[in-house]
């Protein structure tokens, strides 16, 4: 390469590094500067960078290589993400994969000649009820049939400005979706489907009105009235509010910190990206007065790479608070009460939902959850005591204040107070976004949302359970089916097991690789389910996969490698007769999956002659 | 603040200190507890889980787990270590293992615990035969990554003991793998005197030391006499 080349990589990563001020924790803004400069952070920007902020290039590496966003190989400078979930195949995805690849004479992972387009799957993108989807970059483009992505292509060939794209793209290619998201800042064809505004989200709110009654309460005071409510968790966990907000509060501490989860990443769940997009000011709220509570000046929003599309919004909204004085220093006249917030982004990784993955990635490691104890309450972000809540539960915390905790305890059932959003998706008339009161059962949903002949609903994601027809009198809360607000219908005609094997590959790329048993365990259930799926299964197959289910249940370190077996393990408790019907026997003490012919054809390779026995027209 | 208290172990009762992992209180007491990623020395790292035990009836990690006063934990019951054998199955189907030709043979780790948990026939997982490169590039030591079972110890031994930062993890999921700081050992400040390249640090085959593979013959290496975990566990019978 021309020495000048190189000359510029060394300024451009000199002028990041100095724009984050040299400061290794910020190693996600950094790589994503030099990701979307160079369109791909190779091994000599990686040493550069590790010099420039003195650290070693396997370092970089391991960031580098650890998040699906970035890449050390060249993308186009369009970058087009076609999300790959198992709805988005059954509204016809795969056709439209292919139409791409055809229209930019491109295979997946590959970038074109001319460095213009690269092509990419990408996991659940957080546009289920309007698949299939894909991000340009990371302009969204939704609703997609064969015709409207060559369309696209031909489009983006004639406009391949990646800085005006969501500016021009939307606009010319379709309308702008509902909401605000047709304003200026967002500009995008994305709809949110708001299907039933609920007492609590989608009321009627004054603005801050909540904060404001939360600065005439003592911190101590705004923790209890917090934990009277009931608000317990909404990512899915359901773990108390106002006993994590005291946890926080109370280790003596220099410093404290708040994040919000704005890392939407379990496939079928877009409830927070609808929250992001029309109740911001609501979540900021509900920071502020967390702030407070615990005692904590910086916040940050964890905000997932897919929906970088609000980012500029989402910034907006942040200066307009400090304009009005809810951000910033002594917020609505409290002296001593500073508190503000930054946005982090993400790079493409499911498991930095976690709250400890996701502590990691704002630091700027590899997004691997921590050993705990400690619990980030006690020592988190950079050390220091963290909060970490759910867009959707900060939310709620704001309508509190604004309402009163006897309020929202009066909403919902007994151990789940309040209302819940859900996400849903899949074989409906309706898909979208609903915020219901807990204890709705799932058969008042599928008449709600339209859904007819259903043959089997999975709750909260791959994460969660599939649950059939005999189960849908059950109902939504953490006394009985605990969501963090996804639920996905398939109605009879649904291939269950292709969808359990696609769950399946979804956890073995989205495993950290950490821990022994989410690493490997995921791996190995996927190859037995491909045998039974093949249909040459036998009843000790069925146990094989308890079994190493159960292990990794019982030796994960973390959620996603305890929760990856779920989609296997209730199909089979819930749906026994579509394994039993794939099982057979095996014939003679003969294992039916030995398929003597397949075993044969390497060896007729490697000698270059075929069977005397196995081989009937075998002749000399 | 030198804080005990007492906790028990397969009903035995444990002596602990203020700080101490379960994993640490139990070898002072001189009761193993299987383990693969940690060694004494560096930070426990938590990512094996063989060491996994149950306390008060949930599971955890005894490396990571601070002991706890009163704690009730479980370590040698048929369920725990049928997952221990489980996990260290697993280890040995992700890479490439061919003990008799190995010359970490005796000296393995991963090999004695297989025998320490009763693992002696081949098992029903599928062997994965990743193709993995080595690395013959330093003059004194190899890096044969068929056999790495990323434990992590070359990692911290590395940075935090040596204060070289050679070695980090790269890629995710069953990806993840052990990366180096350059494109070949030969050009990083690797050193027989490391920590990391003293024998037994790497508990598997992985990094071997150019020139002594059989330096001992087989039959009298570390784990031919006597169990992984004996040198532990002759604890309890020396008076305290
Ligand atoms: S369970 Fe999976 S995601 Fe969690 S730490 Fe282990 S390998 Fe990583
Ligand atoms: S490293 Fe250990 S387990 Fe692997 S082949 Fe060598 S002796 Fe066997
Ligand atoms: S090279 Fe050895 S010490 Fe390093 S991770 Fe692999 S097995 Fe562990
Ligand atoms: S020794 Fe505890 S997890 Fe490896």
């Amino acid at each position: 390469m021309p020495a000048a080349a190189t000359q510029t990589t060394t300024e451009l990563v000199a002028q990041v590094c100095g724009r984050f001020g040299h400061d290794r924790t910020r190693l996600m803004d950094m790589l994503w500067a030099l990701q979307k400069a160079l369109r791909g952070i190779d091994k000599a920007t990686q040493a550069l960078l590790a010099q420039e902020l003195g650290t070693r290039r396997v370092v970089i590496e391991g960031m580098v290589s650890f998040y699906a966003f970035f890449t050390d190989r060249p993308t186009g400078r369009l970058a087009i993400r076609l999300c790959d979930d198992v709805i988005d195949r059954h509204a016809g995805m795969e056709e439209i994969s292919r139409t791409l690849q055809q229209e930019l004479g491109l295979g997946l992972e590959q970038t074109s000649a001319d460095g213009l387009f690269s092509l990419h799957h990408t996991p659940c993108i957080g546009l289920s009820d309007q698949a299939p989807a894909l991000l340009v970059n990371e302009v969204p483009v939704t609703r997609l049939t064969p015709e409207r992505a060559r369309e696209l292509i031909r489009w983006l060939r004639r406009n391949p400005d990646p800085a005006g794209l969501a500016q021009t793209l939307v606009g010319d290619f379709a309308p702008l979706g509902d909401g605000c998201n047709a304003d200026p800042l967002i500009h995008s064809l994305v709809e949110n489907q708001i299907r039933l505004p609920g007492p609590v989200l989608f009321a009627e709110h004054r603005p801050f009105s909540g904060l404001q009654a939360a600065l005439q309460q003592s911190p101590a005071q705004l923790i209890a009235e917090l934990s009277r409510s009931g608000l317990r968790g909404r990512g899915g966990a359901g773990f108390p509010t106002g006993r994590k907000w005291d946890f926080t509060h109370r280790p003596p501490a220099e410093r404290r910190y708040l994040i919000c989860n704005a890392d939407e990443g379990e496939p079928g769940t877009f409830k927070d990206r609808v929250l992001l997009t029309e109740k911001p000011d609501l979540l900021i709220e509900g920071m502020v007065i967390a702030a407070r509570a615990i005692g904590c000046a910086e916040g940050i929003i964890y905000l997932r790479a897919e929906y970088e599309y609000l980012l500029a919004w989402l910034e907006n909204r942040l200066a307009a608070a400090r304009a009005a004085g809810w951000l910033g220093q002594a917020i609505g006249g409290v002296q001593g009460f500073d508190f503000d917030i930054r946005i982090q982004m993400g790079a493409g990784a499911y498991v930095c939902g976690e709250e400890s993955a996701l502590i990691s990635s704002c630091e700027g490691l590899r997004g691997e959850p921590k050993n705990r104890p400690p619990f980030p309450a006690e020592r988190g972000y950079l050390g220091c005591p963290t909060c970490v809540d759910n867009v959707e539960t900060l939310a709620c915390a704001a309508r509190i204040f604004a309402e009163g905790a006897d309020w929202f305890r009066a909403l919902g059932t007994e151990q789940s107070s309040g209302s819940k959003l859900l996400s849903i998706s899949g074989d409906c008339a309706r898909p979208g976004v609903y915020e219901v009161e807990f204890g709705v059962s799932i058969a008042e949903l599928l008449a709600l949302v339209g859904a007819e002949q259903t043959g089997a609903v999975l709750v909260g994601g791959p994460s969660g359970q599939f649950i059939g027809a005999d189960q849908f009198e059950r109902r939504i809360g953490f006394e009985d089916l605990p969501t963090g607000g996804a639920l996905l219908i398939f109605n009879q005609s649904r291939n269950l097991l292709q969808v359990v094997n696609h769950y399946l590959d979804f956890f073995i790329d989205e495993s950290c690789g950490y821990c022994t048993p989410c690493r490997v365990g995921t791996v190995f259930m996927k190859k037995r389910m491909e045998k039974l799926v093949k249909g040459s299964a036998e009843p000790s197959d069925l146990d094989y996969l308890k079994n190493l289910g159960a292990t990794l249940r019982a030796s994960s370190r973390c959620g996603l490698g305890l929760t990856a077996p779920n989609p296997v393990l209730s199909t089979m408790e819930h749906f026994p007769m579509i394994y039993s019907a794939l099982v057979k026997p095996p014939k003679d003490g003969q294992h039916a999956y030995f398929d003597i012919q397949a075993a044969l054809e390497e060896s007729r390779h490697l000698a270059k002659r075929r069977s005397m026995i196995y081989d009937v027209d075998y002749e000399n | 603040m030198n804080q005990t208290f007492e906790f028990t172990l397969d009903g035995r009762v444990i002596r602990a200190e203020r700080g101490q992992s379960i994993m640490q209180a139990a070898d002072g007491a001189g009761v193993y507890i299987p383990r693969l990623c940690d060694v004494e020395g560096l930070e426990p790292e938590g990512s094996c889980r063989v060491c996994t035990v149950k306390v008060n009836g949930r599971f955890a990690a005894a490396c990571t787990q601070p002991a706890e006063a009163g704690a009730v934990v479980e370590s040698e019951t048929a369920e725990i270590n049928h997952h221990r054998r489980m996990l260290v199955q697993m280890l040995f189907h992700e890479g490439n293992h061919l003990c008799p030709i190995c010359e970490a043979s005796g000296n393995c780790e991963l090999q004695a615990m297989a025998y320490r948990l009763g693992i002696h026939q081949p098992t029903r997982f599928p062997y994965l035969q990743p193709v993995r490169p080595m690395d013959a590039s330093h003059p004194d030591i190899m890096l044969d990554y068929n056999r790495c079972i990323r434990c992590g110890r070359c990692i911290r031994a590395s940075a935090d003991v040596d204060g070289k930062h050679i070695f980090d993890f790269v890629g995710r999921g069953i990806n993840k793998q052990i990366g180096i700081d350059a494109d070949y050992l030969a050009e990083t400040a690797a050193s027989l005197d490391d920590l990391t390249f003293s024998p037994g640090l790497c508990p598997v085959g992985c990094i071997l030391r150019k020139g002594q593979g059989f330096a001992t013959p087989i039959g009298q290496r570390r784990f031919d006499q006597e169990p992984i975990g004996s040198d532990i566990e002759r604890k309890r019978e020396e008076p305290a």
